[in-house]
C-alpha cells in the first residue's frame, strides 16, 4: 500500500487516560477518511500529523520528508511542515478581511506564488463576492470555504480537514460538500478527512481508517472497509452496505437512471448529473438487498444479480450475507428466520435483488 | 506621607534640590494661587496640568512595551516562577506609593547602584527630574496596563494562533500578525486607564522626584501644595475639580474605546 509519495504514520500518544496507537499508510493522491465515533482519537491523530501535538513515540513521513521521528530526534515544527489544516470551527482571523485571510498563508509559502492560482482557487471555491467581507459577515458554509481556500493557498503537501462540516446544518453542508468534491477531483493533493458522518466519507474518501478508542480497527480502500464487520458495528444496521465503484455506461436522463458497470456486471441505478464514462461510487445498503435462491421474474426490481454466497455472519441485528456477484461483493441483511428457511451457506448460488432507487451514488471523479 | 518624603532622605542625597523643597513656603503658595486673567486656569495651574499630562504620557509610553511582554508571558506561558512574577507585577497596587518611590530613590538616586551607572555611562539623572516623575508614575500604573492587556490576550482564542502556525507563521510573526492586533482594544483601554491614573500619582512622584514647580509639581502635588497654604483653598478646589474631570473623562474614554472596538469585530 505505501506508495513513494504517500503518507506513512506510526505513532503512539498518551493523553491522560486516553492512549492512541495508530499505524497506517496511504498512497499519494488519496483522500483518507479518519472515521470513528466522537472520542475515538481522530482529532488527536490529525493534530499529531499537523505537529500541534507531539507523539510519545513513532514517526510520520510524507513522501520523501520525515516530519517526525522520535527515535531520530526529528520534529519539524508546525509552521515548516507545509500541511494545510481546515479546522471544524474555521478559525478565520476575525480582524482580517476574507482576502487577507486567504493571502495569509500564501504570503508565507516559500514557493513563488502564481497569480493565476489565487484567481483559480477563488473561482473554484466561489469566493469572488466575499473577498472584502469580514469573517463575522459570512455564513458558516462560506467561512469553511474561506478556511479551505486559505489552507490551500499556502501550497500544502497534505490537507487535513478536521470535521469541517460538523458545526453546519444540512443545508450549509451542501454549501461546502460540492466544493470539496471539486477540489478532490481537480487537485492531486492528498487529504485526510476527519468525520463521523459516513455520508461525507462516501462522497469524498478513497480510503478509510476506522478508529475506535484510540486504535485502528480497519483500514484500506473504502470498498474493502465497507465489508469489514468493525465498520458495520459502528455504522449500525441502517447504514451498513457494500460500497461499489463503477463506470457510468448508458444514461437515461428522462428516467433519472443510468447503467453502471461494476466488476463483471452491470447495475441499473438512480443517478443524476452524471455522464457516460464518469467514475461513480455508490453504496448498496444491506437492508435493501433481497436474496433469492432461484431466479425470479415479474418484479419491479431493476437489479437481479446472480452470485455466490461467500460468508454468512450472525450478528446482533440478524444475519448478514456476503454475496460475490461478478467479482464484487454485495451485502444483504436478512432476519434469522429468513436465514433458517433459506439455510444459505458459503458456496451456495443466490440472486441479489435491489431497486435502482435504493442506491446512494456519487460521481467521485470525472474521466 | 509627604512630610516624610521631604525630611527622610534629602540630606543624604546631594542632588536634592533644596531650592524647590516640597516643604511649602509662603512663596510657593503665592505662586500657585497667583491670579491669571487670561483664561480659565492660572499659569501655575496650567503648568501643573501640562506637566501632569507630560508625565502621564511619558509613563505609559515607557511602560507599554514591557507591559505587553509581561502580559504575554502571564497569559500564554507556563513556568514555575509564574505566580511569583504575577505577584511581583501587581505589587505597586498594594504597596504604599511612598515605599515605591523610596526604593526607586535607593536604586536610581545619584548614590544608588543603578543611578550611578546611568549617570556614569549616559549622563542620565532620573531622581528629581520630570523623567524621574514619569518613571515613578510608570511603575505605579504598570499593573493596570499589564492587567488590561493580559485579560484581552486571554480572550484571544489560542486556536487562531494554531491556525496561523499551520499557515507557516513563526512565533514572532504570529504575535505581530494575530495576537497583537486582536488585543488592541485591551491595549488602548489599558493605556487610557493607566494614563488617567498616572495624572494623579502622588506618593511615588513626590518621593522620587520631589515637588519642584515645572519639573515634578504635577496636579496632585500642586493641589497638595495649595492645601498646605493658608490662601490656597480656592486653588485647591479648582485643582480637585480639574482632577475629577480628567479622571472621569479618561475612564469614560477607555470604556467607549473598548465598546467601539468590540462592536466592530463582533464574532
Amino acid at each position: 500500500m505505501p506508495a513513494p509519495a504517500g503518507l506513512v504514520v506510526e505513532v503512539r500518544k498518551l493523553r491522560g487516560a486516553f492512549a492512541l496507537t495508530a499505524a497506517f499508510a496511504a498512497p499519494a493522491p488519496s483522500v483518507v477518511a479518519l472515521f470513528g465515533r466522537s472520542g475515538s482519537g481522530k482529532s488527536t491523530l490529525v493534530n499529531l500529523i499537523a505537529g500541534l501535538l507531539r507523539p510519545d513515540a513513532g514517526c510520520i513521513r510524507l513522501g520523501e520528508r520525515t516530519l517526525c521521528d522520535t527515535a531520530a530526534g526529528i520534529d519539524v515544527p508546525v509552521e515548516s511542515r507545509r500541511i494545510g489544516y481546515v479546522f471544524q470551527d474555521a478559525r478565520l482571523f476575525p480582524h482580517l478581511s476574507v482576502a487577507a485571510n486567504l493571502r495569509y498563508g500564501e504570503r508565507r509559502a516559500p514557493a513563488p506564488r502564481a497569480a493565476s492560482r489565487f484567481e483559480e482557487l477563488i473561482a473554484l471555491l466561489g469566493l469572488e463576492r466575499l473577498l472584502s467581507r469580514l469573517p463575522h459577515q459570512l455564513s458558516g458554509g462560506e467561512r469553511q470555504r474561506v478556511a479551505l481556500g486559505r489552507a490551500l493557498l499556502c501550497q500544502p503537501h497534505l490537507l487535513l480537514l478536521d470535521e469541517p462540516l460538523a458545526s453546519l446544518d444540512a443545508a450549509r453542508r451542501e454549501e461546502v460538500l460540492p466544493y470539496l468534491e471539486a477540489l478532490r477531483n481537480r487537485l492531486a493533493l492528498p487529504m485526510i478527512y476527519v468525520s463521523h458522518q459516513f455520508e461525507e466519507v462516501l462522497r469524498l474518501a478513497t480510503h478509510v481508517v476506522l478508529l475506535e478508542e484510540g486504535h485502528i480497527r480497519a483500514h484500506g480502500s473504502l470498498e474493502s472497509v465497507s465489508l469489514d464487520p468493525a465498520l458495520q458495528a459502528v455504522l449500525g444496521p441502517d447504514l451498513t452496505g457494500a460500497v461499489l465503484e463503477g463506470v457510468v455506461g448508458a444514461v437515461d436522463a428522462a428516467d433519472g437512471s443510468a447503467e453502471l458497470r461494476v466488476g463483471g456486471g452491470t447495475l441499473r441505478v438512480s443517478l443524476a448529473g452524471v455522464g457516460p464514462g464518469d467514475r461513480v461510487r455508490l453504496q448498496v445498503l444491506a437492508r435493501d438487498v433481497i436474496l433469492a435462491v432461484q431466479p425470479i421474474t415479474g418484479l419491479s426490481v431493476r437489479n437481479a444479480l446472480p452470485g455466490t454466497v461467500t460468508a454468512v455472519a450472525d450478528d446482533a441485528f440478524g444475519a448478514l450475507v456476503s454475496l460475490d456477484v461478478g467479482g464484487v461483493t454485495v451485502l444483504s441483511r436478512i432476519t434469522r428466520a429468513a436465514q433458517r428457511s433459506l439455510a444459505l451457506r458459503p458456496g451456495d448460488a443466490a440472486w441479489a435483488l435491489f431497486k435502482a432507487i435504493s442506491t446512494r451514488g456519487h460521481a467521485y471523479r470525472r474521466p | 506621607m509627604a512630610a516624610e518624603g521631604c525630611t527622610a532622605l534629602p540630606w543624604r542625597d546631594p542632588d536634592w534640590p533644596r531650592a524647590g523643597l516640597p516643604c511649602h513656603s509662603a512663596d510657593d503658595a503665592r505662586s500657585i494661587s497667583a491670579p491669571d486673567m487670561n483664561g480659565l486656569l492660572r499659569p501655575a495651574e496650567t503648568e501643573a496640568l501640562l506637566l501632569s499630562l507630560e508625565v502621564a504620557l511619558r509613563s505609559v509610553l515607557f511602560s507599554l512595551p514591557p507591559a505587553i511582554l509581561i502580559a504575554w508571558i502571564l497569559a500564554r506561558t507556563r513556568f514555575p516562577g509564574r505566580t511569583l512574577l504575577d505577584a511581583f507585577v501587581h505589587l505597586p497596587l498594594v504597596l504604599p506609593p511612598v515605599a515605591v518611590g523610596y526604593v526607586l530613590l535607593l536604586l536610581l538616586g545619584s548614590r544608588g547602584p543603578l543611578g550611578r551607572w546611568l549617570a556614569g555611562h549616559f549622563g542620565m539623572h532620573l531622581a528629581f527630574t520630570t523623567a524621574g516623575a514619569a518613571l515613578a508614575t510608570a511603575v505605579m500604573t504598570f499593573p493596570l496596563l499589564v492587567r488590561a492587556v493580559r485579560l484581552s490576550m486571554e480572550g484571544v482564542d489560542p486556536g487562531l494562533e494554531e491556525a496561523a502556525r499551520t499557515l507557516g507563521a513563526g512565533r514572532l510573526d504570529r504575535f505581530a500578525s494575530i495576537t497583537l492586533p486582536l488585543v488592541v482594544p485591551g491595549i488602548l483601554a489599558g493605556l487610557v486607564t493607566a494614563f488617567a491614573a498616572g495624572l494623579g500619582e502622588f506618593g511615588a512622584v513626590i518621593t522620587f522626584a520631589a515637588n519642584i514647580p515645572g519639573v515634578s509639581r504635577t496636579l496632585p502635588l500642586a493641589l497638595y501644595t495649595a492645601m498646605q497654604s493658608p490662601a490656597g483653598d480656592e486653588t485647591a478646589l479648582r485643582l480637585a475639580v480639574l482632577s475629577f474631570a480628567l479622571g472621569f473623562a479618561g475612564l469614560l474614554l477607555a470604556e467607549l474605546l473598548v465598546r467601539r472596538l468590540r462592536h466592530r469585530r463582533e464574532h
